[in-house]
């Protein structure tokens, strides 16, 4: 977006999700966790309760029943329409990115039961690219969409991303459109879609789809907003306030409509979906 | 109501040569034995004039996105001015405030009456404050939206015209949702049981665009920008700084003018400008906006409702470029 929130999307280099290797550490108190351990609490710190960020692939084991995950259009790839150059050719940071995660772009979807409930479940992926949303994520969410609408079943979306793609320029803003306008037609279908945000969810991301949910769900302390805190601290000249653009700080505007545990993640959604009847 | 000022007082730098052969021009005009210079006055404007075409037709990415924020550049309020008739503006979102950075109204175009929606930037160092450079605020797109649908309701078509670098980001703008209210917009607009045209008119900048851009059809004119992100914003995270050269960089790599959009298949039609840019003769540049803008009401308001909201979807549907893996 406009000069927004790309310094998360450029902090992807330093602050990955969770790393490889027996050891890890928690990136808000420091602790040193056993990784075994910590992927059995979801990636949640057990000593301070963060909630680090993890792969699109992690967050479908984490939300889905086992073993029932049906991913759709696994093989969609992102191309380079604009031969985009800045200090890299895109072309070389999509086969990094693509290389460092094994995916092909920042987005899993699929049909997945959750508590034995059938829905259409969207994953996003920071690990690639920061989550940001190019054509491929903007195609897949809104295939699966248009799945969810056709079977009617429920939408859940985990948003996770820096915000729009910048090296598909137009073509990632305008993914912005496409996927709020697959969520009208859902939405005259009297479809749900429950919109689950987790650090972070800025830009465009946060401007299409992510704030669409019929309702809101938010992890613990995530960064959520349109643009970054960078950009508004350069703006305005001023410090941002204590716990600016965090779940919490979200939930308070009335923007969120629930901010849930990692670990009650399942629960919230099936509780959600049995009461729209879905 | 703001008027387009002289230019004189603000230069672009790749036009200091035709600037000076303008002065040069006005200098002799006003002389009262002008008559004997005829034949130099002469030269000099058709040297003046083709600098201007060659200078124009030759633009970099990043000169565009100059001539665009030029400060002489015609606004939405210019264009009300030359061509609007019956103007009457509609104020606030009914829930929080008025934001001036966009404006609604109905009013008449052609033999059209319509509402109104463009972001205004405003002329003079107050107005321009008033309205945070054309940023507008969460407040300002819900008021297009509250608009929007009284004009559906009352089956009137819609007119935006888009100028802003981009959303407002701020304390309050970020408290009281923006992305929310972009969101939404991008949503409802999908669906809006009335034909929506859009212009480009100065400076597309990504979501804070978006939120009134949703549109059957979507104009450029010839020298605004459209993108993702601004040329400067850009630069500032892939090529970690801001500068002359980085910007220029980012602005050429973004594809963000009117040509490479119309390419890329983002927008449906490029308004062609009048020699030397929108500024230098704002009325021409507000006839060629308004026949386009008649020629397209006239064939959409001929569309069935349920065929004009199912293609809008479907425009937007298309775009994308992806690829398959044959390794997966
Ligand atoms: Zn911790």
């Amino acid at each position: 977006m406009a000069k927004q929130s790309w310094d998360t999307a450029d902090a992807v280099a330093t602050k990955r999700a969770v790393p490889d290797g027996l050891w890890t550490q928690c990136q808000a108190c420091s602790e040193t966790l056993f990784r075994k351990a910590l992927e059995t609490n979801l990636f949640v710190c057990p000593r301070c309760d963060y909630h680090m960020r993890i792969s699109g692939r992690q967050r479908v084991l984490q939300m889905a029943d086992p073993d029932t995950f049906e991913p759709m259009n696994e093989a969609v790839t992102p191309q380079d329409p604009l031969e985009f150059v800045d200090l890299k050719p895109y072309r070389e940071r999509i086969i990094a990115a693509q290389k460092l995660t094994g995916e092909n772009d920042a987005i899993q979807t699929g049909a997945a039961f959750i508590k034995g409930r059938r829905t259409i479940l969207c994953c996003m992926d920071f690990t690639f690219l920061a989550g940001s949303m190019g054509s491929v994520v903007g195609e897949k969410l809104a295939a699966a969409i248009r799945r969810a609408t056709e079977l009617d079943l429920p939408l859940v979306v985990v948003a996770c991303s820096g915000g729009a793609r910048m090296q598909e320029s137009g073509f990632s803003l305008m993914q912005m459109a496409k996927t709020s306008a697959a969520l009208a037609r859902f939405d005259d279908a009297g479809g749900l879609f429950i919109s689950v945000l987790s650090d972070p969810t800025t830009g465009g991301v946060t401007a299409s789809f992510a704030m669409l949910g019929d309702v809101i769900l938010a992890e613990p302390r995530a960064l959520i907003g349109f643009a970054g805190p960078r950009v508004i601290k350069q703006t305005i000249r001023q410090d941002l306030p204590e716990g600016f653009q965090t779940s919490e700080f979200l939930l308070k505007s009335g923007f969120v409509d629930r901010i849930v545990h990692r670990s009650n993640l399942r629960s919230e959604v099936s509780r959600l979906i049995d009461y729209a009847g879905k | 109501m703001a008027k387009a000022p002289s230019s004189s007082t603000f230069q672009l730098d790749f036009e200091q040569t035709i600037l000076e052969i303008e002065r040069q021009v006005s200098v002799l005009e006003e002389r009262p034995d002008c008559e004997t210079f005829r034949e130099e006055l002469e030269t000099l404007r058709v040297t003046r004039d083709a600098l201007i075409a060659k200078t124009y037709a030759n633009l970099t990415p990043w000169q565009t996105v100059r001539v665009a924020r030029h400060p002489g550049r015609p606004q939405t309020l210019d264009y009300v001015d030359m061509l609007c008739r019956d103007f009457c503006q509609l104020h606030g979102d009914r829930t929080f405030g008025d934001d001036p950075a966009i404006i609604t109204a109905f009013t008449r175009i052609g033999p059209f009456k319509v509402l109104l929606i463009g972001h205004q930037k405003g002329r003079t160092t107050a107005e321009r404050i008033n309205c945070h450079f054309g940023c507008a605020h969460p407040e300002g797109y819900r008021k297009a939206l509250l608009k929007m649908r009284l004009a559906e309701k009352f089956n009137l078509p819609i007119v935006t015209f888009i100028d802003t670098p981009g959303a407002y980001p701020g304390i309050g703008s970020e408290q009281r949702g923006q992305a929310e209210a972009i969101a939404v917009n991008l949503r409802e607009m999908s669906r809006l049981r009335v034909p929506i045209v859009c212009i480009v008119i100065g400076e597309g900048g990504s979501g804070g665009a978006l939120g009134i851009g949703v549109g059957d059809r979507v104009a450029m004119l010839e020298h605004s920008w459209y993108s993702v992100i601004s040329p400067e914003g850009c630069a500032a995270i892939l090529w970690k700084e801001a500068n002359e050269r980085t910007n220029s960089l980012a602005a050429q790599a973004l594809a963000l003018t009117a040509k490479h959009n119309l390419k890329n298949g983002l927008i449906d039609a490029v308004i062609r400008e009048p020699h030397g840019g929108a500024h230098r003769d704002p009325k021409a540049a507000s006839e060629a906006m308004q026949s386009w803008i008649v020629e397209q009401l006239g064939e959409l308001t001929r569309i069935d409702r349920d065929t004009l909201v199912r293609l809008r979807y479907e425009r937007f549907s298309r775009i994308g470029a992806t690829g398959t893996s044959t390794s997966t």
